[in-house]
Formats: structure tokens, sequence, C-alpha cells
């Protein structure tokens, strides 16, 4: 296995997590570690966690710090090699079959077939990161055709052959675990369960991401947040919606409203279920207060 | 120490590492205990934590099994003195949590393999007193009639959904362009036959919600056995048990054989024969997202006689919530014999509304006539 060192100037964890700070992210040192070893040994790097923890923005940061494009391929029951792989332009082959008349042409040449994601990333692998976002949604089939991919970096197309990567690709998987993965699957990445941030770490979370929030409107989202995850709600407030919640209250403050009201008007970015929001209704009053305090 | 002589010496106390977490359960591939060695190398290492570090990323043991990986490191690295200090800690939060919330276990005493050493499990132990938990060994039994019908007659009779991934077929709904293509270049470029494509029946997501409590005692017996028949017979099955905690039991019950797997199972569950909290049961497995999505779109069955001790609005609550997730929701209870039946406990009178089926769960040959039968139309 290709071991590197250095990948874009980037030779140790602590670097990684430099760089990811450089680029709007705040790593911890599990993810810069996992990260750093996922680019190093040249293995994609599976990230799972709840919803709304930053999975997907991790993959967009790494991309950012290694300055490749990112390149998406979001999973879906039935997701099949023609909407991963590649595609085969039938029309244009038909007709190209049509026109050609008595001359003999290769209807499976290069101007006939569609890159899709997977197969643009062998092909570009020094300029790419692939996302695969959300693989416990694509079923076990796809998952099973994944394996040799991420494996080897090749992949078959009966018609041409094999197609395989000249470098390594940095492959970044995400799930939110509503199954599990198999076991060959996760053995051949790097792993890393993202947890809800600490305290601290999500209101600079916050700070970094809306530079209009004042650090004490971080901390009391940060702590009224923290207090929501404990309730048994059927859908936990993310990062993304505690950064939504900051932002949303600020500019109401800026609009007139007094501090635990602007907190109480826009808990709806923050709790987008009806009956959780009827669940914590009764509480909401004290739970800011006891926050905000 | 000879089964890898030639290892530098270095090396030894990782690989010895990963051995031990083999010995606890833990899957680990080959591949990645290089990826282990090659990783620590790597990071320096600059100390124990790197060392750490690396193995969570490399040999990922799942997050419900951290803390048994933590302290299998702990152990191996660091050596038993730290240990007891941490463990006195551990076991309080433990109790804390106990008193607010429902417990969840995923990942219980020892799980599957052998359990670890003794201090290691002193934490997990220290916690269950608390609820006076019982355990429960079960004997050998030959397959019944019934489980032997339901294993026989699962794969084809029970609820299926269209899936979204498409199959060939004489008439659908898509033209099969690649098909079509391919027979046509045969042909000098004419198409004979427009091949078709149709979306492919799967069978639909089930989960089993089985009540382990005291009330239940002579049932649940039965009820895990015909869990495993049913998870052996299809795919996408989810099983859980609850009474005073919700467990979940699909991973024990994966397990081939049967004495095994139910042998697993007992072992994971700690709250046999126990009180009944069935709403605050029902309310955290709906709130941890992972489990609430097994219910969506899903076949879910519960076995219970529906004698809650607890809060009846909490029960009425998550059950409202479930029948709206899932396909179809059925209640099956002992208490229902006859076809005209009608509920007599509080509980079952609040939740009646919201269930489509309340049926005879009294037998197995009952329950399995009943999963069974799904398929066809709804009955309510």
């Amino acid at each position: 296995m290709a071991v590197r060192g250095t990948i874009g100037g980037i030779d140790s964890p602590e670097a990684l997590e430099k760089a990811l700070r450089a680029a709007y992210y705040l790593a911890d040192e599990g993810i810069a570690t996992a990260a750093y070893l996922a680019l190093a040994l040249g293995k994609p790097l599976l990230l799972e966690g709840a919803p709304g923890v930053g999975k997907t923005e991790a993959a967009k940061a790494i991309a950012a710090v290694l300055g490749r494009r990112l390149i998406r391929l979001q999973c879906y029951e039935g997701i099949d090699a023609s909407a991963a792989l590649y595609e085969w332009n039938y029309p244009r082959q038909m007709l190209a079959i049509r026109q050609a008349g008595d001359e003999t042409i290769d209807i499976y040449g290069e101007t006939f077939l569609i890159e899709r994601p997977m197969l643009a990333t062998l092909r570009a692998p020094d300029s790419t990161v692939l996302l695969i976002d959300e693989i416990d949604r694509s079923d076990q089939e796809f998952e099973a055709f994944l394996l040799e991919f991420l494996s080897d970096f090749q992949i078959s197309i009966p018609e041409r052959g094999t197609v395989r990567a000249a470098g390594r690709p940095v492959v970044v998987l995400t799930s939110n675990r509503t199954r599990d993965l198999h076991e060959a699957l996760r053995r051949r990445c790097v792993y890393h369960w993202i947890d809800y941030p600490t305290a601290e770490r999500e209101a600079r979370i916050i700070m970094m991401r809306a530079s209009s929030v004042a650090e004490a409107t971080a901390r009391a989202v940060v702590a009224a947040i923290g207090k929501l995850r404990r309730e048994p709600l059927s859908k936990a407030p993310g990062v993304a919606e505690a950064v939504d919640w900051a932002e949303a209250a600020t500019l109401l403050n800026k609009g007139g409203a007094r501090w635990p009201d602007a907190f109480k008007r826009s808990i709806g970015v923050a709790l987008k279920d009806e009956e959780d929001l009827a669940f914590i209704a009764g509480r909401l009053d004290a739970l800011i207060a006891e926050a905000a305090a | 120490m000879s089964e890898a002589p030639q290892l530098p010496r270095a090396a030894r106390a990782f690989v010895l590492f990963v051995a031990l977490l083999r010995a606890n359960g833990f899957a680990i591939a080959p591949e990645q205990t290089t990826a282990f060695l090659e990783a620590i190398a790597l990071l320096g290492p600059g100390g124990p934590e790197d060392v750490r570090q690396a193995g969570l990323a490399t040999l990922a043991p799942p997050p419900e099994r951290r803390a048994a990986y933590d302290l299998l490191f702990r152990l191996h690295f660091l050596g038993g003195e730290e240990i007891r200090g941490d463990e006195g800690e551990d076991g309080d939060e433990d109790e804390d949590e106990d008193e607010e919330v429902m417990r969840l276990q995923e990942e219980g005493r020892g799980d599957e393999e052998p359990p670890l050493a003794d201090e290691a499990n002193a934490s997990g132990e220290m916690a269950l007193r608390a609820e006076a938990l019982a355990e429960r060994r079960f004997g050998p039994s030959g397959p019944s009639d019934a489980l032997r019908r339901l294993a026989r007659e699962a794969p084809s009779r029970l609820p299926r959904r269209r899936g979204h991934r498409r199959m060939r077929a004489r008439r659908g709904p898509w033209a099969d362009l690649r098909r079509t293509l391919r027979e046509s270049a045969r042909n000098d470029g004419e198409v004979m036959r427009l091949g078709r494509l149709k979306r492919r029946a799967r069978p639909r997501k089930m989960l089993l919600l089985i009540d382990v409590s005291g009330s239940m005692k002579a049932r649940s017996e039965d009820n895990l056995r015909l869990a495993h028949t049913l998870l052996q017979a299809t795919p996408n099955v989810e099983v859980f048990t609850f009474g005073t905690r919700l467990t979940r039991v699909t991973r024990a019950l994966r397990l081939k054989r049967r004495e095994q797997a139910l042998a697993a199972a007992a072992n994971l569950v700690s709250d046999w024969d126990g009180g009944t909290r069935i709403g605050d049961a029902l309310q955290a497995f709906l709130a941890v997202p992972r489990f609430g999505s097994y219910a969506r779109g899903a076949v879910v069955v519960i076995l219970s006689d529906g004698l809650e001790r607890g809060d009846l609005s909490a029960l009425r609550e998550a059950v409202v919530k479930l029948s709206r997730r899932a396909w179809r929701l059925s209640w099956l209870t002992p208490l229902a014999v006859g076809s005209s039946f009608v509920p007599q406990t509080e509980a079952l009178i609040a939740i009646r509304r919201f269930v489509d089926d309340m049926v005879d769960g009294g037998s197995s040959a009952a329950v399995v006539a009943h999963v069974l039968s799904l398929r066809q139309r709804r009955t309510a």
C-alpha cells in the first residue's frame, strides 16, 4: 500500500486541523487524525454520525484544503452503475449506427460514454475529491458494487475493459447510520464517528460560521441546544440548526425583538417537528432563561 | 508470543492489542491490522493518545462499543492501575442516567462472545444491580410446526413494496435502452423489439417489538424464537425487546444456530420478567433517530399484553407516532382471544384507535398466522 507522508504540504493531524480551520471547519482531534490517516494511507474515509453534525461539511473542507474539485454522489435507494459510474449515450449510438451505413464504427467509443461521478474521479484522481454521501440510503447491491471501487480503485466497463486510477483518489463516505453498513465496507475505510461537538467548540463553530452572532448569543444557543439534545425529541437539533438559530435570533434582535423573546420566536429553525415543538413548548421559557443566564 | 516471531519488538504490543480486541468480539480484518501499524508509524506516535486514535480510525470499533474499546485499550497499554480509578466514575454516571431516562442497550454485557475479565465488567454489573435485573437461560427445544411454517412461507408471503431498482420485464413503464441497443446493433441498427423495465418488488422492512416483562413471561421465550426464525428467513427485520429497558437484539439473533442466537440475545437483555414501562420504552425507541427510522414505512408488530405500569399518556403518544410512521401497526396480545375481542385494560382501550390490528398473540401459531396474513388487505 502506498503510504504518503505528506499530501499538499500536510504532514500531521495538527497541520490538517490548522488547514481545516482556515477552510472554516473546526475539527476535533479525532476527525483530524482520521482524515490525515485516510489521506496518508490512501484509504477512503468513512464518516458516521447523527444528521447535522457536519459530515458533508468535513468532506467539503477537505476538498478545499487540498485545492481539489469536490464531486458529490448523493446516494438513494436503487442507485446503480448508470447513475454512479457511467452511462452510454444510447440515442447518439443509435444515430451513429444509422448514419454509418456500410462503414464500420465503434459505438463504444469515448464520444458515446457519459461520465458519472465515480468514473470522473478515477480519471482525475489528483484533482478531485469524491464524496459518496449518505451511503446508508443506497441498497445493499450498491454497497457490494462499491467494494471493488474502494479497495482497488478500479472499475470494469464490459464493453471497454478495466479503468484504473493513476493515483489513489481521495474518497469520503458519509452515513447517518439508518442501517448497519457491511463489515467488508467498513474495514476498507478509515473510520470516524462524529459526535456532537463539545459546548466550547460548538460556540466557536457558530461564531465562525455566522460572523454577525455575538459571543454571548452563541453561548446561550449552545447551552439551550445542549439541553434540547438531552430531551427525547424525534429529531435532535444538529450543529447546522444551532448556527441557524443563533443567526435567526440575532436577526430578530436587530429588528427590535428583546433577547429571550428573539430566541423563542426563532425556535422554528432549531426544532422542525410539530410534535417536538408541542412537547417542549411548556418548558421553553424556562429552558431559554436558564441557558441565557 | 510465538505467533509473530518476525515482528519487531515494538510492534508486538500493537498486534497483541488487535488479538485482544478480536478475542472480545471486535471483527478486525488483517488488512486493518496493517493499516493500524502504518497509522501508528505515521503519527509518531507521540503518546498513548495517538495510538488510541489510530486504533479508532483504522480498526473501526462500532460507536456503541467505544467504551469497551477504550477499556481494553487502557487495560492493555496502561495496565490495571488506572482502570480502577476510572471505574468508579463510570459507574456513578450510569446510575445517574438510570433514574432519568430509559436505558438503551445495544451492546450489553459480553455480547455474543465470552465476557471480559472480571474487573472490566465491574462497572456494567454495578449499574445493573440497581434494577435487580434477571438473567434467563433458554432450554433447548425443537422447531415447532408454527415456526417451520414461518420459515417456509415467510420469504414469499410477507408484505412487499415496490423498490426503486429496475429489472427487465415483458411490459413496464420504461424502455430498456441498453438491451434494445445491443439487440439493434445485431440487426444493423434496426430496432425490432423495445425492451422494457419495471420496478422490482422488495420485501418490506419489519420491526418486531417484544415485551419481556413479567406478565409476558410465558410468551417471551417463544416470541424470541419466532423473531429468530423470521430474521433468518428474510432480510430487513429489526428486533427489539422491552420491559423496563429497550434492547436491540437484532445482531444477536442474526447468528444462524438458534440456541446460540437465543443465548446471545438472552445475555444481552437484562430486564427479563421485570416491570413494564411500555410507553417509556416506545418513546425511547422513537427518540433515537436511527431506531425511529426502522419504523418508517415498515410492518411494525408489537408483541405485548399492554399491561402498562407507567404513564398512559406516554404510551398513547408513542403509539400515535409509531402508527403514523409505520405502514401497518399490529398489536398482538395474549389477552385477545377470539374474533369478538374487546379490549378491557385501560392501556389497550387507549391505543385501540391507533393500531391497525389488535389480535391474538397467545400462541406461536396465532402469531405466525397473523404475520403471514399481513400482506392481505388491511382489516382496520
